[in-house]
């Protein structure tokens, strides 16, 4: 039998190109004060700290010891998780485990990323191989473009589809404060955006940005006090893959089984989601590209294969729609990494407590899908509650 | 702690200086099939098997941005739940117990890693110090510990000759681990004409660079009993963070680690660590480290870690056996200590630690550290289970 783990802090920082006027930990420290306030609690509260980001992208060497006391862990528990992309999602699931052991009863998890110290391709480049694979500098821009594609190619989708996409999402990041591009776009808009790598065009691709978010976590009995309405993690599954094979995106996405796919299927079927459609009141994905949200979206089983393109010419995902795919803008408007992953739990959480603002969906919002996505397809799947039981 | 969390397997490499011939990937695969071998358990997720795997690997050290993608496939990450530490293997075995405890997973492999030998590690650590007033003073986590080595002696009289004493006892005690990397017959002698690296601290103070990787399986207490013949139980956990900036610490008072054992020894009911923990296994990147790790585990009073070592009651037929392996002075690599400590104390308490056995151990007490001068402590509590 689990113990059952609550959110009842949230705290975020506007997200943005450039943070000039801070450092990392202060950038952190301002995030880590809104989720204690928002908690009613004091530092002393905490019982353990997680935090992480993807180290290498800064080359800060264990922040969490360098920015420890920024970050609240001064003479507290605590450790530091790193995967890839996926980062924050991995560190929501260091807190509920930390919250559901027993041990802590109130655990502080922290993501962030400062990538205006980073040069990014550069960076994301030395997860090549050395010897064949980082010479091309390749990045991730060009293996979302195969994915592009390879889905015009399949399903007959117009390239536009992903521009309408994004136009889509651009509705509730305009109405979402902490947003990094928060500008209202029309597809023609998108459209007419510059080509970073065929079809990807510069709005269909997640930004660089600063950011960096923290909740509290809080085992049930402690949730149970909590002065805001706790928000439950219902439930969680996390799927990594290998990367031996791993040789071009056409390549690698035709021919491997889909570690995403995986994770929302055993998501849902552990939780009785029959037409995740229906049941699933909010959408918060870890989408890295709009070329990836009829993917993503199949994945997950809003709709048949080769289908979901059709969902998006009908404008049925904008977030006031049937299926509110990312109302805060999602990862395409805002991608501090390692509190990405994070940011899709902690906007989900707002809607369902119904304090998201702006882009609140308007309808309750009591079951909600957040995930992290990064590595080599790694995945941390989240299902968040309003209610226990 | 409530529930119950042990060992099922531990294994080792040897360590050694440089391992050219083994790129990160096949560092990793050695430990895991030959644990796999040991326990005969398969990465099955029906409750048979293993269930989740963690990692224990800084990019820095590797060299790759997401170094963790690196073991994937050998680590049993193929379309299942994998995570990362970022730091210490000892950190990565408490968050395996507390993913045990948590329910979600019943059965944990644990993978440490590090090649040393292929990285500026002076250059990486400077990255671990504030850029715009610290770094710039060429500050690494060896000239940090040799302020700190200096401190701990302007307050105590600590003399060289003192912590000479635990680098000729860890690499004695070497001698008997077929695994350590730089076993040694050396004299107090040996070690004070050793090269000065940064004043206190000679080259033998301090830990030599090295490469291994080690895994530890670990699971419930109903599967661990079914499992192998010999349990070990994680009795208590603790761990720490203290202040960054050096000038706000007091160098020669581990007040993080003492803070993290007073949690261990709550959780485990210990109240008399000298008398009831039967043998120590410490990460010590210098030799005055150990002596500080002593004093902060309230093995001795502050300041008496010289004459503690002096006394001989850290050897391995002492009062408070440390180091029996031969610790971190004896080539164990960064990421790997904290898990190879779980692993030695592991050993001690199944009784297999061939000519470096602490006779009759029943409580170990493993410990690793991160950030300069042991600004993080992590420490488990183990307890012979048969």
């Amino acid at each position: 039998m689990k113990e059952r783990v609550a959110i009842i802090g949230i705290g975020q920082t506007k997200q943005s190109y450039l943070k000039p006027e801070v450092n990392a930990e202060e950038m952190v420290n301002e995030a880590v004060r809104k989720a204690i306030e928002d908690a009613r609690l004091s530092m002393k509260d905490i019982d353990a700290v997680v935090s992480g980001n993807i180290e290498f992208l800064e080359g800060h060497y264990q922040a969490d010891c360098q920015f420890a006391d920024g970050f609240g862990a001064w003479m507290k528990p605590g450790l530091a998780i790193q995967t890839g992309g996926c980062t924050g999602g991995s560190l929501v699931v260091a807190g509920t485990m930390l919250a559901a052991s027993g041990l802590f009863n109130k655990v502080l998890v922290i993501g962030w990323q400062k990538m205006d110290a980073t040069p990014f391709t550069g960076a994301i480049n030395t997860t090549r191989e050395p010897i064949y694979d980082r010479h091309l500098n390749v990045g991730a821009a060009a293996f979302l473009a195969a994915r592009g594609i390879r889905y015009m190619e399949e399903t007959g989708c117009p390239e536009e589809i992903a521009s309408l996409s994004r136009a889509l999402v651009s509705e509730g990041a305009s109405r979402n404060p902490y947003t990094h591009i928060n500008r209202r776009l029309t597809a023609e808009e998108v459209m007419k955006s510059r080509v970073i790598v065929w079809p990807v065009r510069f709005y269909h691709l997640a930004p660089t940005s600063c950011g960096a978010a923290a909740l509290v976590l809080a085992n049930e009995s402690e949730a149970k006090k909590a002065v805001k309405k706790p928000v439950w993690i219902k439930d969680l599954v996390v799927v990594h893959r290998e990367t031996s094979v791993y040789r071009g995106g056409a390549v690698e996405v035709s021919s491997s089984p889909d570690a995403v796919e995986k994770a929302a299927t055993t998501l849902f079927k552990r939780n009785g989601i029959v037409n995740p459609r229906k049941e699933i009141d909010v959408w918060e994905t870890y989408s890295p590209s709009s070329w990836y949200d009829m993917f993503d979206m199949e994945r997950r089983h809003i709709a048949e294969k080769g289908q979901a393109w059709r969902l998006i010419e009908k404008e049925l995902t904008r977030f006031d729609r049937e299926i509110p795919w990312n109302p805060s803008g999602g990862v395409v408007c805002s991608n501090p990494i390692g509190a990405s992953g994070m940011l899709r739990v902690l906007q989900a959480a707002l809607q369902i407590r119904g304090e998201a603002g702006g882009h609140q969906v308007p309808k309750e919002v009591r079951l909600a899908q957040a995930d992290a996505y990064g590595g080599t397809h790694w995945s941390e799947f989240f299902l968040l509650s309003k209610y226990l039981s | 702690m409530g529930k119950r969390v042990g060992i099922v397997a531990v294994y080792q490499t040897k360590y050694e200086e440089s391992k050219p011939y083994l790129h990160i990937h096949d560092l990793a695969y050695e430990p895991i099939k030959e644990i796999l071998k040991i326990s005969g358990l398969k990465f099955v997720g029906d409750g048979t098997g293993i269930d989740a795997a963690i990692g224990a690997s800084q990019d820095h050290w590797d060299g790759y941005a997401i170094s963790s993608k690196l073991y994937q496939d050998q680590i049993g990450g193929h379309l299942r739940p994998e995570s990362r530490v970022r730091g210490d293997g000892a950190v990565a075995v408490f968050y395996a117990a507390m993913s045990i405890l948590s329910g979600h997973y019943d059965t944990i492999i644990v993978l440490a890693l590090a090649k040393e030998s292929q990285v500026d590690g002076r250059l990486v650590e400077s990255f671990g110090f504030e850029p715009n007033y610290t770094r710039m003073l060429g500050l690494d986590f060896l000239s940090a510990a040799a302020l700190q080595a200096q401190n701990y002696i302007d307050k105590y009289g600590i003399s060289p000759e003192q912590a000479a004493l635990v680098v000729v006892k860890n690499r004695r005690n070497a001698r008997f681990n077929p695994v350590a990397q730089a076993p040694a017959d050396i004299e107090v002698q040996d070690v004070l004409n050793s090269p000065m690296l940064s004043s206190p601290l000679r080259e033998l103070d301090t830990k030599p660079t090295s490469e291994g990787a080690c895994t530890l399986i670990l699971s419930t207490e109903e599967k661990v009993k079914k499992w192998t013949s010999k349990p070990v139980w994680i009795e208590g956990v603790g761990s720490c963070y203290d202040s960054s900036f050096l000038g706000d610490r007091e160098l020669a008072e581990p007040r993080s680690l003492t803070s993290a054992a007073l949690q261990a020894y709550r959780m485990a009911g210990i109240s008399d660590p000298k008398k009831e923990i039967d043998v120590f296994e410490l990460s010590e990147y210098t030799s005055y480290q150990e002596l500080l790790w002593a004093e902060g585990l309230g093995l001795c009073e502050k300041g008496d870690g010289g004459k503690l070592v002096q006394s001989g009651a850290t050897e391995i037929g002492g009062e408070v056996p440390i180091n029996p392996s031969g610790g971190l002075l004896s080539g164990v690599p960064v990421n790997v200590a904290g898990a190879d400590r779980v692993i030695e104390a592991v050993l001690q308490l199944r009784g297999e630690a061939q000519g470096c056995q602490v006779e009759g151990a029943k409580v170990a007490l493993a410990h690793g550290t991160m950030g300069p001068c042991g600004q993080f402590h992590q420490i488990i509590v183990l307890r012979r289970g048969y």
